[in-house]
């Protein structure tokens, strides 16, 4: 045998076995990628997330400066600090981005999602979910006999609570905008 | 002023505006217009290709050999599917290409039209940027805009799909200087604290290495010319990657020769023995670094990129810098001369007797022969045949291609065209024409390998057809001899698919294409063989019969380390063991 100890007809010496086990934690981050409002750059920055395997926990897009066509993508995302580094590298490298902010870095920042859900019950289901909306200051945006929707603004923490309670309530159906977020102060 | 003109005028008009000289590219029905123009004026030459994979590969290897942007003009649909290869290959090794595809009418666009493809879709992850033009009115900037992206920061391809009632319609032309470019201005000035931080760990230095790469040729003649200052100045090692090489003469006093998989063992084990390695313009790609845990671990580590993803991506690094190398080494020159700067005597001496030493172990020796041919020797006869002339050498992918960074050397910049990062088999003979195309007075040879030169040898037919006396020099062991040796080492010597059946007679093949067929198998013959090659004014298809089970040496097993390479002596204990389970 070699010094090398290479077992015979082994397959696990794969070229791409190089990444060693720096396991550390994951952390959330929120980033605002400022980009030109062009076709196709919101499926380039996807398209990087998915080529390069980073996770994509929520994504908003919107044109913000219809005069200087510019949206703003806000990306909710997880990883090694390496690996949000590294994003961030990427994104700032694409042609078509302007600038990339991490909230989460960036000091305190604010960050709201708007949910729609709808909750169907009757009797006092019916009338525990429209207290608890009311605690939760969601509004009532839809009514009938035996269903509401309700709106709510909030971070999405709020609104997986929120959720949960509505859940054994009669919760049929949620839409969620995922975050928009800007940070605090100037 | 402002001109009006039809969108295929514009074509090539932004083409001439842009410097380009010639075209490679291959004609259908959503470029018809723009052949038109073509057709109509004679400041641009077309290499007319025989298959799209080839127009790219050419625009590559002028690209790499001119340090020009490279052009290729392919029609819709399959044109543009044959060209993505290319695009992955160039997006791999940074090379700037600026790839114009027909499109169908935009009326006909998501109609699955005759030749439709979604060529932005299809391409966007290997293109640095493409754009869909809808509108003529904006053609020529996006011209302009291309060639820009394509050039500035680390330079890539770049696709621009033109729907052909887009190259029918009229509009202003947009000359290149009014062209919105600003807002892509990617930082190519160092910073210079960081620099100063540099400059003080090569005071101290006892170990250093300079570890270059693609990012030096890319940087232009003035970042190699850059280094070899340095190099003189600091009396540091240099090693380079595969893509690196020229940039640091092989002849020169500090050259310690090629790093990685196959690099030698010097080089490697400089880089694992290291106090300070400075990577200008390389990546720490895995067949460099092998397992990253144990890259270099003793070492600080400085990296000059002009891409920050590059930085920290795979090796942390103590100094980032980011910046264009030629400005980085400037100011790091400007700085190391200010200070009085002086490296340790000392360290450095006993440094390079370490590595004295390492390269007395002769890590390129093999068993010669007198009845086969070694592919190494005809390398090195090569080598001696060829030194000292204008030469250019492109590559295939496999075994011949190490053998060639291995046993040739290369002098300048630019003169040494291979596919890197995604090694591209069927690359080396296209990417030859490109240079010949450049260079007409050269001497331009692709080093192959009889299986990887097949993928592509329909360019034969490009090569007669315009005159490129480009030498294909194969180096036929009938196998697909790197997956014939990893299968030897790693799978048991169970030889799945990788022999070359079937082969054709390589001299009767050069004959059907109308040039010089030579074969050469017995190693008496060979000097004379390949000066026969060389002197044949016209392109040459040299069947050149090596060895057969010929292992490609020094290797580091990937997920290794740099000290646990493999040399051919422990290869051949290492075969032997395995005969016995």
């Amino acid at each position: 045998m070699s010094a090398l100890n290479i077992k015979k007809g082994s397959t696990s010496h794969s070229a791409y076995d190089l990444r060693s086990g720096l396991s550390e934690v994951e952390e959330s981050h929120t980033l605002a990628v400022i980009v030109e409002n062009e076709p196709g750059v919101l499926a380039r920055v996807i398209g990087l997330f998915s080529g390069r395997g980073y996770n994509i926990d929520s994504l908003t897009v919107a044109e913000v400066d219809h005069t200087g066509h510019r949206s703003r993508i806000t990306i909710v995302t997880r990883g090694t600090p390496a690996v949000i580094d590294q994003i961030e590298a990427q994104l700032r490298r694409m042609v078509p981005v302007h600038a990339v902010h991490d909230l989460t870095m960036e000091g305190p920042s604010v960050q709201r999602e708007l949910a729609l859900l709808k909750v169907a019950g009757t009797g006092a289901a019916r009338v525990e979910a429209l207290q608890l909306a009311e605690i939760f200051r969601a509004n009532v945006v839809d009514s009938t006999l035996e269903s509401f929707v309700f709106e709510m603004t909030g971070t999405p923490d709020k609104i997986d609570a929120f959720a949960e309670l509505m859940r054994p309530l009669g919760l049929l159906e949620i839409a969620r905008t995922g975050v928009a977020a800007l940070k605090r102060g100037v | 002023m402002t001109k009006q003109m039809t969108g295929a005028k514009m074509v090539v008009q932004a083409l001439k505006d842009q410097g380009v000289e010639v075209v490679f590219g291959y004609p259908g029905g959503a470029v018809l217009p723009i052949y038109d123009e073509l057709f109509l004026q004679n400041d641009i030459r077309h290499i007319l290709v025989r298959h799209e994979q080839g127009a790219v590969h050419m625009a590559e290897g002028y690209a790499r050999s001119t340090g020009k942007p490279g052009v290729a003009l392919v029609t819709s649909g399959p044109g543009a599917t044959n060209a993505v290869t290319g695009l992955t290959d160039a997006l791999m090794d940074s090379i700037p290409i600026v790839v114009l595809t027909g499109q169908v009418p935009t009326f006909m666009i998501g109609t699955d039209g005759f030749q439709e493809a979604d060529t932005v879709g299809i391409t966007r992850p290997c293109t640095k940027m493409n754009w869909l033009v809808k509108d003529t009115a904006k053609l020529s900037e996006t011209i302009h805009q291309a060639f820009h992206v394509s050039t500035h920061g680390r330079p890539g391809p770049v696709l621009v799909d033109i729907p052909k009632d887009v190259q029918f319609a009229t509009a202003d032309y947009v000359p290149a200087e009014k062209a919105k470019i600003a807002h892509y201005q990617p930082r190519t000035e160092g910073d210079a604290a960081r620099i100063a931080q540099l400059v003080e760990l090569m005071e101290q230095a006892e170990r250093p290495i300079l570890y270059t790469g693609g990012g030096v040729i890319n940087s232009g003649p003035r970042a190699s010319a850059l280094l070899r200052e340095l190099a003189a100045e600091t009396n540091f090692p240099v090693t380079s990657t595969l893509m690196g090489l020229g940039a640091y003469p092989a002849s020169g006093k500090n050259w310690v020769g090629m790093l990685g998989m196959h690099g030698l063992y010097e080089a490697n084990l400089a880089m694992h023995g290291c106090d300070l390695m400075i990577n200008i313009g390389a990546r720490f790609d895995d067949r460099i670094t092998g397992r990253v845990k144990d890259f270099s671990p003793r070492s600080k580590k400085a990296h000059i990129d002009i891409d920050p993803s590059s930085i920290n991506k795979v090796i942390h690094v103590d100094v980032p810098i980011v910046g264009d190398v030629t400005k980085v080494l400037e100011e790091l020159l400007r700085q190391w001369r200010a200070r009085g700067s002086k490296t340790d005597q000392r360290g450095l001496a006993s440094w390079w007797k370490q590595i004295d030493e390492w390269r007395a172990v002769k890590c390129l020796t093999y068993k010669p022969s007198t009845t086969t041919i070694k592919p190494q020797y005809a390398l090195e006869r090569l080598e001696a045949l060829t030194k000292g002339m204008d030469r250019y050498i492109t590559t295939e992918v496999g075994q011949h291609q190490m053998w060639a960074a291995q046993y040739l050397g290369f002098e300048d910049p630019n003169r040494w065209m291979t596919s890197g990062g995604l090694g591209t088999m069927g690359y080396g003979l296209p990417a030859s024409i490109g240079v010949q195309i450049a260079h007409p007075e050269a001497l331009v040879i692709n080093v192959a390998g009889e299986a990887s030169w097949l993928m592509n040898m329909q360019e034969m037919g490009t090569a007669m057809q315009f005159r490129a006396p480009v030498k294909q020099f194969i180096l036929n062991n009938e196998r697909l001899g790197m997956v014939r040796q990893w299968q030897e080492l790693l799978h048991g010597e169970r030889y799945s698919s990788s022999w070359s059946e079937s082969l054709p007679d390589f001299v009767k093949l050069a004959e059907a294409f109308g040039c010089k067929g030579i074969k050469c198998e017995d190693p008496k013959d060979l000097d004379d063989a390949i000066m026969e090659m060389i002197r044949y004014d016209g392109p040459v298809i040299f069947d050149c019969l090596v060895e057969k089970h010929e292992n490609c040496f020094p290797m580091i097993p990937s997920g290794k380390p740099h000290n646990e390479m493999l040399l051919s002596a422990d290869a051949e204990a290492f075969r032997s063991g395995a005969v016995l389970v």
